[in-house]
């Protein structure tokens, strides 16, 4: 909830037109906050998110009946969405300019955000892991499967289970599209093709905002994670430790170009 | 002095309407052509939106597909209803909807003026062009083209090789010598009627009717038949993607193309309003100033090389390269160095001093990753995890190389650690791989281990190793590959040290003076000759004598060679 306003500013700012929101049981006043917003459609739901593929079955059918024809941007609500010149090309131009490349999507990889400090002293998220990314390709999907970063070198033992950081949130709709796993990757296995030196923008995650130990804790109680929960014990613990997860080689976050410049992002030729 | 435009509009006619509002306002007539399949109600709005100004006129329409006749086709009646309606015309330019000028009508007159009787029109031979869509240039005068490159572009494809096949090619009429070249074009008004009111325009038209997108070709091949004066090039600044798309302009454009100086830029975003607000200010200032449209050509060419190309050993997640697609395999180049540290215990240092070069210990070692002193996490966040890197060996090296650009890296390798990248830094240009074969087996002559054990872990090793020299020794290897047996090495260190420094950092010229200190290799000889008396064979370590008094470390003199 505390986050919201700022996630929608941002995304309005970006030119989204709409915002479809699904509300999975919150208690701290988040729908009532949604319900006023004069751009926002909320589907409330008390339904477990685990049993509804990790929230995949609801975003599924809103898209169907919702996005047809429509650029769609799916994210989670502590991620933003940054791109090459985000602040002087708005949603829209970058839409319009896939259109004109015949490109159907765009990917952002997720960014995990950390502060200097241990996570409970709720300093700010400015930090990142800008090199140890494991990168591979998915024979079946043929899709990229982007592993690592800071959750990986701090807080797994063992980097199967390192996160998932591909994403393709940023889809020109059609019904007949689906989001396979989280949107890490779609079906018709095309879309997932977007490595061919195209554009690609970040998705600044706010995984360990002030309070991420206590959530660890819970989140760890509710048994609510991908794949088997209990492979995960290893990590709440060491979240729930409250780590410092900030060194000598962090980066603090700067603008797109920095972001470009270090190779996490591209312009893909769109200049 | 006037010059008169033509506009070629199919879309944004709320911005076409204003860049015609401002060229109208400054006294050029401007004629107007609006795509046939544009519906009514936006063609009324932009019609009573310039109903206002006397010298704007609506030429005839026709469907302007992309690389269709009906471009030329709509160019031909505005230009003729330009030259009809408006006498004091001298020079038409012809514009689209989504072009924007950068300068004012005067600055543009002004120069028009200084160069009389010239027509600015890009013009190259069809020899000469290197940036044609589809790789088709003469063909497009000499083949048929019935199907859409768009739309059909298998038949398109298969018509062309068909073509090809059978021999078949249309004459091209006698006068005609093809150019190509931007459509976007400043003729004069004596140019453009000897175009339009030629005894041949008829056949004229009828062949270009046909050839492969004649906006690009019509205009640029008749001037060299009516043209007096030609300078091949476009007044309107104009850039291409890799795919031959234009380059968009946005608000963040504005410095650069302030600083082109050019006349007029497409495409221009419609929805970038700090463009339109401050080329169309009615104060535009005049500069007298070449149009220059170099000074920022490099963004542009550049962008499109990396687009094509990437960045060298960069692995991301909009650019993964299929293998011996990439574009360089690792960021930098490195050394990796096997036997040396066995051989000279403060290899490392010796080295890092000696060429300033950062050199890790054995990066792939099977319990961590050495980085150099010991840090357990390298730029980027990478750490020293075996259990990450081993994860993904290829990812962990290509990234460590990234991470460090700048910063020349050097490591350890062995017949012991990880081997899984062997093959990859083989096939990798960037690699530079020195191997002192057999050095391996010192540390286990040391360690004390009961010798069935040593003996058992020697031929090991030594399996290892010699697969990796097969592999090294293999016709596709792409790195710089030295190899030393341990016995031949020993003869005469200093000359392969220089080398190895010497490449590494050939700018401080590094000149060695000494070797650094040698291990003891005393007894060495014998253990070897131990290893064959108990029936394996330690072959990789050269013509080791097996004398137990060869000791090379202790009283050779070395010297500069």
């Amino acid at each position: 909830m505390p986050r919201l306003p700022g996630f929608l500013d941002h995304h309005r700012g970006l030119g989204v037109r709409h915002f479809l929101f699904i509300d999975n049981g919150s208690d701290d006043g988040t729908a009532e906050f949604l319900a006023v917003q004069p751009d926002v459609s909320l589907w409330r739901t008390g339904a477990g998110y685990r049993a509804a593929r990790f929230g995949l079955d609801w975003i599924g059918w809103l898209l169907m009946r919702h996005a047809h024809g429509h650029w769609a941007l799916v994210l989670d609500a502590d991620e933003t969405l940054i791109y090459p010149y985000w602040q002087t090309r708005d949603l829209r131009a970058l839409t319009e300019w896939l259109d004109g490349q015949g490109r159907a999507m765009f990917p952002a990889m997720m960014l995990d955000l950390y502060p200097e400090g241990r996570l409970s002293e709720g300093r700010p998220l400015e930090w990142f892991d800008s090199g140890n990314y494991a990168i591979r390709m998915q024979p079946i999907m043929r899709n990229l499967w982007i592993q690592g970063g800071v959750r990986s070198r701090a807080l797994l033992d063992d980097p199967r289970r390192g996160p998932t950081l591909t994403k393709v949130p940023l889809v020109k709709w059609d019904r007949r599209f689906a989001y396979v796993n989280s949107t890490h990757s779609i079906l018709p296995r095309r879309l997932n093709r977007f490595y061919d030196g195209g554009p690609s923008g970040i998705l600044l995650h706010d995984k360990f905002a002030d309070g991420a130990p206590s959530r660890a804790a819970q989140e760890k109680a509710r048994r609510e994670h991908f794949f088997d929960p209990a492979l995960f014990d290893a990590y709440y613990d060491a979240l729930i430790a409250d780590p410092v997860l900030h060194g000598p080689h962090s980066r603090r976050l700067g603008g797109w170009r920095q972001l470009e410049a270090l190779g996490l992002m591209s312009r893909g030729g769109w200049v | 002095m006037t010059v008169g435009f033509i506009m070629l509009c199919h879309t944004a006619f709320d911005r076409a309407a204003q860049v015609a509002r401002y060229w109208a306002e400054a006294g050029s007539p401007v004629v107007i052509h609006v795509d046939a399949s544009v519906k009514a109600q936006p063609f009324q709005r932009l019609e009573s939106q310039l109903e206002d100004l006397a010298n704007v006129r609506f030429s005839d329409r026709f469907a302007c597909e992309w690389g269709s006749w009906g471009l030329v086709a709509a160019t031909q009646g505005a230009a003729t209803l330009m030259l009809r309606d408006f006498a004091q015309v001298d020079h038409i330019f012809l514009a689209s909807g989504s072009c924007l000028p950068l300068r004012p009508v005067a600055d543009l007159e002004a120069y028009l003026d200084a160069r009389p009787g010239t027509d600015f029109i890009e013009s190259v031979t069809t020899e000469d062009v290197g940036w044609t869509v589809g790789g088709l240039d003469r063909e497009r005068f000499t083949l048929r083209f019935p199907f859409s490159w768009r739309s059909q572009r298998a038949l398109f494809d298969g018509y062309v090789r068909l073509q090809r096949r059978v021999g078949f090619s249309r004459r091209i009429p006698a006068g005609i010598e093809p150019h190509l070249g931007s459509q976007w074009w400043c003729l004069t008004r004596d140019t453009l009627a000897a175009i339009l009111n030629s005894p041949d325009r008829q056949a004229h038209d009828a062949y270009f009717r046909r050839v492969w997108i004649p906006d690009e070709s019509y205009f640029q091949s008749l001037v060299r038949r009516y043209s007096g004066k030609i300078e091949s090039r476009s007044l309107t600044l104009s850039k291409f993607d890799f795919q031959g798309k234009p380059h968009i302009f946005y608000d963040d454009h504005l410095g650069l193309l302030r600083r082109s100086d050019c006349f007029v830029a497409r495409k221009i975003w419609p929805h970038a309003g700090q463009l339109y607000k401050t080329f169309l200010a009615p104060d535009g200032k005049r500069v007298m100033a070449e149009p220059n449209p170099g000074r920022i050509d490099k963004l542009f060419s550049k962008a499109v090389d990396r687009r094509v190309n990437g960045r060298p050993g960069l692995y991301m997640q909009s650019r993964f390269p299929d293998r011996e697609f990439e574009n360089g395999r690792t960021a930098a180049p490195y050394s990796t160095f096997q036997g040396f540290a066995e051989v000279f215990p403060e290899f490392q240092t010796w080295l890092g001093r000696m060429t300033g070069a950062l050199v890790h210990g054995h990066l792939f070692a099977p319990d961590r990753v050495h980085f150099a002193g010991g840090d357990a996490v390298f730029h980027g966040g990478l750490s020293d995890s075996a259990r990450l890197r081993d994860y993904n060996p290829r990812s962990f090296l290509t990234s460590l190389l990234w991470n460090a650009r700048g910063e020349r890296q050097c490591f350890q390798t062995g017949p012991a650690d990880n081997q899984a990248l062997n093959e990859f830094m083989a096939g990798d240009v960037n690699a530079q791989i020195s191997v002192v074969s057999g050095a391996f087996a010192l540390p286990l002559f040391r360690s004390g281990l009961p010798f069935a054990e040593v003996r058992k872990e020697v031929a090991r090793l030594q399996k290892i190793e010699a697969a990796h020299l097969a592999l090294l020794r293999a016709s596709w290897v792409k790195a710089r590959v030295r190899i030393w047996p341990l016995a031949e090495f020993l003869e005469n260190p200093m000359d392969p040290l220089q080398t190895i420094v010497e490449e590494i950092a050939p700018r401080l010229r590094p000149r060695l003076t000494e070797v650094p200190r040698m291990a003891d290799f005393s007894g060495f000889g014998r253990f070897l000759q131990d290893l064959r008396n108990q029936g394996m064979q330690p072959t990789l370590m050269g013509d080791y004598p097996a004398s137990d008094d060869f000791n090379p470390g202790r009283d050779r003199p070395f010297l500069v060679s």
